[in-house]
């Protein structure tokens, strides 16, 4: 999975960073100051303030150090040194209260900015050990791993974890804010531009804390409704009299027979399994297993056939399958669009 | 002693009008520890006891970093497959553990047991029974972490174990229990350190050593074993509380009952961030201490270090909602939290600037403890300065929780305490074992801990910025954090390197190195008076003290007190502001009882974590141990 790479013109503040090259090399997939929101924009540049004004007072410090052990010594100290370097310190020290007092009001202001109010869609984000649940209560359904919102417009999401505390966390657009079981957080988000953005569960969660990312994709409004309307139908059932799809037919019959069904959902079947993530529009997702592997009829199959060994630890357990029935699985699996 | 004694008991042997042989060689039978295993495992010597904890504390920090290693060996490329999930969390969580529990910590307590006896002037540290059991029972809990983690139960919940992943529900088996078992060691023996250290700096400090002639490190090491006598107890209750909802079927932090999963963070943290304060005050006072040896002057703005360190305790219990600054708590409570982690800055500003200003005003050696401590200002400055930046809530909103705050800790830890504590070796391991490290091989040392530590950690902040969480065993390739991991794995092998000099130079110096002397530094505090290694009565007679730089203002040598019994071990014991002599009181004798009170509450501790009988049937032993150790001896009363 890849993003678009946005490459912006330098602000005018990096040029004084102590490691420039260093910090506009920070750009990436999940790169904090690679951002496309208001939000994570007012981080990146307190980020890039606080680095400057930090760099600055480390340099003064480091240059009355480099002074003070290197300088050329009188023979003899003479009766003032004492009262002189009392001033001194004394004049460091306000000015230490001085800019931790600024740098204190600016993260002050900072804070005013990012609102965690309402918004104008609402969708509830759950974590699990580790996938992502998103549940869509204005279209009454429900999505895995990949969160779709239209652009320009304040989204809402109710943070929640049935079991251990995950963090919801899309560096692009905001910084993170913790699921707690037992407790609701909320943060919204605000996409400037369409595009694709990385998230991943950034509080240690277990076993495969690693492996928990999901993708916003930030679309025009008029595509965003249109994925609305796709994800509120139930699954397509595969047309039988074409001989292409009659692979996918055989293999929503094994999916129902097999344990496939016990935890997974694919709404308009008998699959109505809560455990494991709803599965009624799998083949359109972009990714499969948290971020894990893209979506390919391929990786459908592996993953259904080994998942323990792509990721050591998942709660998916290894359903054993016929090499026929896995191929047919699988080709149901994609024909889920 | 100062004033003249007239009463009556004062008949028994005093070292009065003896020759020096004589009280050398009477002293040294009262005070000795016999070369025989049970004297050895007897023995109430703090220098032998602080020796030990050190050289333990020691093997933890190497066992820690080859952990490390371990970890950066699995990071070094994306999706590698050496270590696998499972024994990845354990090897992380393990590392945290034994770097704060069973390195930092410790080792900062045991430098103070070795020096602050010596540096105030007295014969032992005060309850020094406790302090045997302190050391034995540290151990027990550092082994039984170790062998659990050999036998794969080892903890796997991070050095944080929050709930509900360190709960029932989510971590079955007994890895989480040790962990919890593992802290009520440690907090037991930091507690004792604490109270025993508390004593000895208020009631033993030689005569005319007034508050304002403590050594720096002293006054550290008192602040420091206040916030252990304030912070442990909360870590105990949460250890506790985590232990009765594991193994008793409690919902403390359980929320389909009733109970709270931030209760347990707010615990830990009010213990937690204190703990950093517990490693890092020792390490400031240390290089207080050495600034003025190596600039040839006084420290500059004694007063104001001591406020310093004072004021960092108090403030050390106001910031420990700093951590759970994404966990949505109420945004006005978050600005005070954000006010009061920024303005501890101040405090270590002053400490940073009245060093500067006693290097400006000195005429500093470059020997290599002043090197390292140099290493520290460039290193920890910076940390603080990354301190700053994830104590504003929105900022930590976005590095909460990635490499910045791995990177950020390890430059306050490592620049903070660890470099300091190094030089501290080079300054005082001549006093230790007599002989001199190598300044060359020192010069080595330190370029390859300073090239490699900050060519480990200082990448690091750009990974958290790229969005590489912490705690994870693995990343995917399209992240694009391959090379800079890469980078910083070969960086950490620099940094082992530089460590394994150092291991190498102090065994090597403690064999063969040049001798020492009393005072090789020409440093003006008290431990310096007496012989390297010091004698086990540590003073032929009681320093007493009329300034601040006692070696310095008296080119003679302190003068003496005399009058105490020479046959039957004595301490003097002082007035807490003005260090007047009070009384003569007599020190505790070697006893095998601390060992076997530490292996009987080691054995109910461990069994605890199987059945809950084992508190009730594990207290006989303790019980038993614990009358034979403080079983009358019939040895006549003190001197009141």
């Amino acid at each position: 999975m890849t993003a678009p790479t946005r490459h912006r013109p330098a602000p005018p503040a990096r040029l004084f960073l102590l490691a420039p090259l260093v910090l506009s090399n920070c750009s990436g997939v999940q790169s904090a100051l690679d951002t496309a929101a208001t939000a994570a924009g007012h981080l990146r540049l307190l980020i890039l303030s606080f680095t400057l004004i930090c760099g600055v007072v480390w340099l003064l410090v480091m240059v009355m150090l480099g002074w003070a052990l290197l300088r050329r010594r009188p023979a003899a100290t003479d009766a003032g040194t004492q009262r002189r370097l009392t001033i001194a310190v004394s004049v460091c020290v306000a000015a230490t209260v001085v800019i931790v007092g600024g740098l204190t009001t600016l993260s002050f202001l900072a804070t005013r900015t990012l609102g965690s109010g309402e918004g104008e869609i609402e969708v509830v984000a759950v974590g699990q050990q580790w996938w992502w649940q998103f549940l869509y209560p204005a279209g009454g359904f429900q999505t895995v791993n990949e969160l779709h919102i239209p652009v320009g417009r304040t989204v809402r999401i109710r943070l929640e974890s049935p079991d251990v505390i995950h963090s919801f966390w899309v560096p692009s657009l905001s910084g993170k804010v913790d699921m707690i079981p037992g407790r609701t957080n909320a943060l919204t988000l605000k996409a400037e531009r369409p595009g694709l953005y990385r998230g991943q569960c950034a509080e240690f969660c277990g076993l495969q804390h690693s492996h928990m990312a999901f993708t916003v994709i930030a679309e025009d409004a008029a595509t965003y409704a249109r994925w609305m309307v796709e994800q509120a139908r139930p699954a397509r059932t595969p047309d039988t009299s074409h001989p292409d799809t009659s692979e996918a037919e055989a293999g929503r019959a094994v999916f129902l027979v097999k344990p496939c069904a016990a935890c997974h959902t694919v709404r308009g079947t008998r699959a109505v399994g809560t455990t494991g993530p709803d599965l009624t529009h799998v083949g359109s997702r972009r990714t499969i297993a948290a971020g894990l592997l893209d979506t390919t009829r391929g990786t459908l199959a592996a993953w259904t056939a080994d998942p323990q060994t792509l990721k050591p630890g998942t709660t998916m357990p290894l359903v054993p399958l016929t090499s026929d029935e896995l191929r047919q699985v699988s080709a149901y699996l994609e024909s889920l669009k | 002693m100062s004033r003249s004694r007239n009463d009556p008991e004062d008949r028994r042997p005093s070292d009065v009008d003896l020759p020096e042989a004589e009280v050398a060689r009477r002293l040294h039978r009262t005070w000795a520890t016999p070369r025989t295993l049970k004297d050895a495992l007897s023995t109430v010597d703090h220098k032998i006891i602080g020796r030990r904890y050190i050289a333990t504390a020691f093997v933890f920090l190497i066992l820690g970093g080859l952990l490390a290693l371990a970890m950066r060996l699995q990071l070094a490329a994306p999706e590698a497959r050496i270590i696998g999930p499972d024994r990845y969390n354990q090897i992380f969580t393990m590392h945290g553990t034994t770097m704060m529990f069973l390195f930092a910590v410790p080792v900062m307590e045991a430098v103070g047991v070795f020096l602050v006896p010596l540096m105030i002037g007295t014969r032992n540290i005060a309850f020094p029974k406790l302090n045997a059991f302190s050391y034995w029972i540290y151990l027990a809990g550092g082994i039984l972490l170790w062998v659990a983690f050999a036998v794969d139960v080892g903890p796997d919940v991070g050095w944080f174990a929050y709930v509900p992943l360190a709960g029932p529900e989510f971590s079955p088996g007994k890895r989480a229990d040790i962990w919890a078992q593992m802290i009520t060691f440690t907090e037991v023996s930091a507690l004792a350190v604490s109270v025993e250290l508390v004593a000895t700096i208020f009631k033993q400090r030689a005569p005319g050593m007034s508050l304002d002639r403590i050594p720096v490190f002293v006054w550290a090491m008192l602040v420091t074993s206040f916030l252990v006598i304030m912070a442990m107890p909360a870590i105990m209750v949460a250890s506790t509380t985590l232990i009765l909802d594991r193994l008793v079927g409690t919902h403390f932090y359980n929320p389909a009952e009733g109970g709270d999963a931030l209760l347990w963070q707010h615990l830990f943290w009010f213990f937690g961030h204190p703990e950093v304060y517990i490693i890092f005050l020792p390490a400031v006072g240390m290089v207080s201490t050495m600034i003025p040896t190596f600039s040839g002057r006084p420290i500059f703005g004694y007063l104001a270090l001591v406020m310093a360190l004072i004021a960092t305790g108090i403030l050390s219990f106001g910031l420990w909602v700093h951590h759970m600054f994404t966990t949505g708590l109420p945004r006005l409570g978050e600005s005070f939290f954000t006010a009061s982690s920024m303005s501890i800055a101040v405090p270590a500003g002053v400490q940073i600037f009245c060093w500067i200003a006693t290097l400006w005003a000195g005429r500093p050696q470059m020997k290599a403890p002043l090197l390292f401590i140099c290493g520290f200002i460039f290193t920890f400055v910076m940390g603080g300065m990354t301190g700053v930046m994830v104590a504003s809530v929105p900022l930590d909103s976005q590095v909460h929780d990635t490499y910045f705050v791995v990177a950020h800790f390890h430059y306050v830890l490592i620049g903070g305490a660890l470099f300091p504590l190094v030089a501290a070796i080079y300054y005082w391991l001549p006093k230790a074992t007599g002989r001199m490290m190598s300044e060359r091989l020192g010069r080595v040392v330190f370029g390859l801990i300073f090239v490699g530590f900050h060519g480990t950690f200082f990448p690091m902040h750009i990974l958290g910025l790229m969005g590489m969480p912490r705690r994870v065993y693995t990343y995917q390739p399209e992240m694009g954090w391959g090379g800079i991991n890469l980078f910083v794995s070969v960086s950490a092998l620099v940094l082992a390197a530089g460590f394994l000099l150092f291991f190498i130079d102090v065994f090597r110096s403690a064999r063969s190195g040049p001798l020492a002397g009393p005072n090789p530094w020409n440093a003006p505090t008290l431990e310096w008076a007496t012989s390297s290694p010091p004698e086990s009565y540590n003073f032929l007679r009681i320093p007493v003290v009329s300034s601040a730089n006692p070696l310095w203002d008296d080119p003679d040598g302190p003068s003496v007190a005399s009058g105490l019994n020479i046959d039957r071990r004595e301490l003097l014991v002082t007035s807490v502001v003005e260090a007047l002599p009070e009384a003569r009181e007599s020190s505790p004798t070697d006893s095998i009882w601390p060992l076997f009170a530490a292996l009987a509450t080691a054995i109910l501790l461990i069994a605890s974590i199987f059945t809950p009988w084992a508190v009730v049937w594990g207290a006989l032993p303790v019980t038993l141990a614990l009358i034979c150790w403080f079983w009358p001896k019939g040895e006549p009363e003190d001197e009141a």
